[in-house]
């Protein structure tokens, strides 16, 4: 069986035996069906009306322009707010956060519980399926320098490898540092490790590339995603073929049972004819077709192109395109000058929205609960949400136009499910529920419990209605509390699935 | 989109005997509706609002005549098109590859061209094709060839040359001919939507299994959980004036629609509760074939349904390790589609159209670099079963030595959507009338 299939097969069992644990819980939760309902006995001590029902308050007032902003931002530079951090930015306000975000002092920390699997095991990312994603997943819950791991993200998506080929979760999560370590740097930097990355000279074929018997795979994508972009008239065929000979010369050796080892470059195995690219004619080595890439034309408005894309969901003016490309060739390929203009830019805290990536999802949901890693669940909800990390679909990355559809939608409610499971209200054992909670309370409750995110008025009020139209009109003694319970739980999953939180 | 479908199901004659029946399948149009309405009731329980949502989606699986079907079967990556047909006639293919080229000696013969030979894991291509079922296209692509897997795979799922095209040729096909109200007539069966299905305007949708489309929300029983799966319909039908919400919005309500649809399809326990007539291979894109399968049988209301295969075929190294089982898992699952389609009478309402965004160089070293020209084609048993186009030999290649086309997909396109969909092409694809209209379907 070829490995992908093989992994998906086992992904796809993980899966089941997940799906039938829940659903066994789910089987064996009391009093789930109407019929049953009529059957079993109503308690034997009927719930105790509380001695005094608070008063129903006011759903409170939405929150306001500047609280929104700094929401914007976490979940933009970041995965979304822990408790706290957006009335931080609240009090410090954006430029200083944002100084905060893209200049960190010292190394990251991660703070919080250490990630484990559903037995209490630690996490084996090198060796067991899925727990380089969940190990990557407890970064982003638990850094206290969040952009350096979304920095990370944006690149794995940029520069995008996929395991699927490599075969080495080891060489992929030491393609991740390379890009950690390089992702607030500069893109030379960055371009020229990641051309040597053992992870990418096997993704993209660049072992394969030798004087003779040229492999262009690189040499294509390095122009067409990483660098200058295709359907430019930045590059014709014959720039591809002639900068693929420039990169030839990488190699490492098959080890059964081991895999690629001793990745190194051969001269003698790179083509060192002259070749002529962008109409320059040289005895051209890979770093001269790094160079030469770089210094493209077509290359600046590219990179702040292409960067603008991952934060703001319209194109940048052109007045702020030329502003940015300066700033970019001015700080020698600087990133963090770059990203530190967009994320102070006013287009940033517009209207429009954006689509949360779903790990960006996933993780904003685990901050928010403060939940650490704690269940390999994730790293198969993350296949269903339509994202894997270091399994992306193919070498340009994620489509970030097409995050939601039917299928994806289910994943990322499956996700909120899992999330929330642990803190759930039980309708039927455990405290009894507010047995006298009216809807708006029980709405404020809900909101209070998600971190008080900023939705469309239009979104709370449906949420409302909902809230006092989802209970039988009238109810046994025996009912009022757990319904209610039931309510509270909707009421939070409805919440976090809805567009507001999907997309901000 | 509720008060359509609940027009839809004023004008259903819903279990009334005398409805037309799903040939082949052994479950009338009664008898589905009937064991729709019981497995949902199983699994929603009857409460007050079970019956009423249950017969939305029913509705919509049962309102008007069944249509026609086009399946797209996508293999990504570039597929090699010579190691599918292999041109074992072609004095220059040994030569070209050393290492790859398939022994003459393997493989079955191919009629319309003595040059060419079906390798052996296409055997199930070659079976079909030997039935007549199997229209082909030996060197189908487009002049200017693109290389660029990102580029080359959007031209074919927009139906044009052009990069900034946003929507996929059945996304504006359904567009122009399909309904407000029902997902399910563009459907992906995997994990995400493919571009070919976007469209601008209409509702579609992508379902990885029927049988997995429940929500579980721990602490969520009867009676609130049916309220809170009709919410999220609510909650997407707001109104917004941001797009990018608006979009997000729009797949709830399709969510909505499509749990309601798919009810039937899944035990309460979410185990499949449909079966076939064969026995399909195992993998997951057979299993998806099967589902698919099984949906039409019972009457869903599909139209264009998109399948990626498993597998990759972006070959530039160690192809002779990966191509053959990638082949034949693909061939194999779609033979046993055909089979189970005419086991259950519905053959001549499906077409499949099986394509890549390439084909790969004829020269090779351990694999293939992206190509021009590769194979397309179009089964069933309304197939018209020709060759569309000649195999244009390996002695005179394009200027960048891959193999040039003597067909050109947008012309496929033409004629599937005026031949199989009845629908002016013109209206679909740009410059239509510039391309010719090769006969795809048995008249």
């Amino acid at each position: 069986m070829p490995p992908t299939l093989l992994k998906k097969r086992l992904r796809r069992k993980h899966h089941r035996q997940h799906a039938r644990r829940l659903r066994h819980a789910r089987r064996h939760r009391p009093r789930h069906q109407d019929e049953q309902v009529f059957v079993i006995e109503p308690p034997a001590q009927p719930p105790k009306p509380k001695p005094k029902p608070k008063p129903p308050p006011k759903l409170p007032p939405p929150p306001d322009t500047t609280h929104r902003n700094a929401e914007r931002l976490l979940w933009r530079a970041g995965f979304g707010p822990r408790p706290g951090d957006v009335d931080h930015v609240v009090s410090v306000g954006i430029d200083a956060a944002v100084h905060e975000f893209v200049y960190p002092t010292g190394t990251a920390n991660l703070i919080g519980p250490e990630p484990r699997d559903e037995d209490g095991n630690a996490l084996a990312p090198e060796d067991a399926w899925g727990h380089d994603h969940l190990w990557w997943l407890d970064r982003m819950v638990r850094s206290d320098q969040p952009l350096a791991e979304r920095m990370t993200l944006i690149f794995h998506d940029w520069f995008a490898t996929s395991n699927d080929k490599v075969g080495s979760q080891r060489m992929m999560l030491d393609q991740n540092a390379t890009i950690r370590a390089n992702a607030l740097g500069s893109f030379k930097d960055l371009l020229t490790a990641l051309t040597q990355d053992p992870a990418m000279l096997v993704w993209l074929d660049g072992i394969e590339n030798r004087a003779g018997d040229v492999n262009e795979n690189y040499g294509r994508e390095v122009m067409e995603l990483f660098t200058l972009g295709a359907d430019r008239g930045a590059y014709t065929e014959q720039d591809v073929r002639e900068l693929a000979r420039a990169l030839s010369g990488f190699d490492a050796d098959w080890v059964d049972g081991s895999g690629w080892q001793n990745f190194r470059y051969v001269p003698r195995r790179h083509d060192s004819g002259s070749k002529t690219v962008f109409g320059q004619t040289g005895n051209f080595d890979w770093q001269d077709a790094l160079r030469l890439l770089l210094e493209n034309l077509y290359h600046a408005s590219f990179f702040v192109t292409k960067l603008w894309g991952y934060f703001i969901p319209t194109p940048p003016d052109g007045a702020t395109q030329a502003a940015l490309q300066k700033l970019y060739v001015d700080s020698g390929y600087g990133i963090a000058p770059v990203v530190e203009a967009i994320l102070k830019h006013p287009d940033l805290y517009a209207d429009r929205a954006l689509v949360k990536p779903p790990v960006v999802f996933n993780a904003g949901l685990l901050r928010m609960l403060g939940r650490g890693i704690d269940t390999s669940a994730w790293s198969w909800l993350g296949d269903m949400a339509g994202q894997h990390l270091f399994l992306p679909p193919n070498v340009s990355g994620w489509d970030d136009s097409t995050w939601l559809d039917t299928s994806t939608w289910r994943g990322r409610s499956m996700m909120v499910t899992y999330a929330l499971e642990p803190k759930h209200v039980d309708p039927w054992n455990g405290p009894d529920y507010d047995p006298a909670e009216d809807a708006v309370t029980a709405v404020s409750r809900a909101l209070v419990f998600t971190g008080g995110p900023t939705l469309s008025t239009e979104t709370r009020n449906t949420l409302a209605s909902f809230a006092g139209s989802c209970l039988p009109g009238a109810m046994a003694s025996w009912q009022q509390s757990p319904y209610r319970a039931m309510r509270q739980n909707a009421l939070r999953h409805l919440i976090l699935t809805s567009s507001d939180w999907q997309a901000s | 989109m509720r008060n359509a479908a609940a027009e839809a199901g004023r004008g259903l004659p819903s279990v009334e005997p005398g409805m037309p029946t799903p040939a082949g399948t052994g479950l009338s149009r009664r008898s589905f509706l009937e064991r729709s309405a019981g497995m949902a009731l199983a699994v929603y329980g009857a409460n007050r609002l079970g019956l009423g949502a249950l017969r939305e989606g029913v509705a919509a699986a049962a309102s008007g005549a069944p249509q026609r079907v086009l399946v797209s079967i996508f293999l990504p990556g570039g597929c090699d098109g010579m190691s599918v047909l292999a041109p074992v006639g072609d004095t220059r293919y040994a030569q070209l590859r050393p290492t790859l080229a398939i022994p003459p000696s393997t493989g079955t013969p191919f009629a319309p061209d003595a040059r060419l030979r079906w390798s052996d894991p296409a055997g199930g291509l070659s079976t079909l094709h030997g039935e007549g079922k199997v229209t082909v296209f030996p060197a189908i692509g487009y002049d200017h060839p693109d290389q660029s897997h990102f580029t080359s795979r959007h031209f074919w799922e927009v139906g044009a040359t052009d990069a900034h095209a946003r929507y996929g040729w059945l996304g504006r096909y359904l567009d122009a001919a399909g309904a407000d109200d029902n997902p399910l007539q563009g459907l992906s069966l995997d994990s995400d939507l493919s571009p070919a299905l976007a469209p601008a305007r209409v509702p579609v949708a992508a379902v990885e299994r029927p049988e997995d489309f429940d929500f579980w929300v721990p602490g969520v029983d009867d009676p609130v959980k049916e309220p809170m799966l009709e919410a999220f319909g609510d909650l997407g039908r707001l109104a917004t004036s941001d797009p990018v919400k608006a979009g997000a919005r729009k797949v709830a309500t399709e969510v909505d629609t499509v749990r309601r649809q798919l009810a039937p399809f899944a035990t309460p326990d979410g185990n499949p509760s449909y079966n076939s007539p064969v026995t399909y291979p195992d993998s997951d894109f057979a299993r998806r074939l099967a589902a698919l399968g099984a949906m039409l049988a019972a009457g869903l209301p599909l139209h264009c349904v998109t399948i990626n295969s498993d597998g990759g075929f972006d070959t530039h190294s160690g192809q002779a390790d990966s191509l053959p089982g990638d082949v034949k898992g693909t061939c194999d699952a779609v033979l046993t589609f055909q089979r189970d389609l005419e086991a259950r009478g519905l053959a001549d309402r499906v077409l499949v159209v099986l394509w890549s965004e390439f084909g790969r160089r004829p020269e090779n070293g351990s694999g293939t670099d992206h190509g021009a020209a590769g194979t397309a084609f179009v089964i069933g048993a309304k197939s018209s079963g020709q060759m569309i186009g000649e195999f244009p030999g390996l002695a005179t290649l394009d200027d960048d030595d891959n193999l040039r086309a003597t067909s050109d997909f947008r012309a496929m396109y033409c004629s599937l959507l005026e031949q199989w969909l009845g629908f002016d092409s013109a209206a679909v694809i740009p410059g239509a009338s510039s391309f010719d209209r090769p006969t795809l379907v048995k008249s």
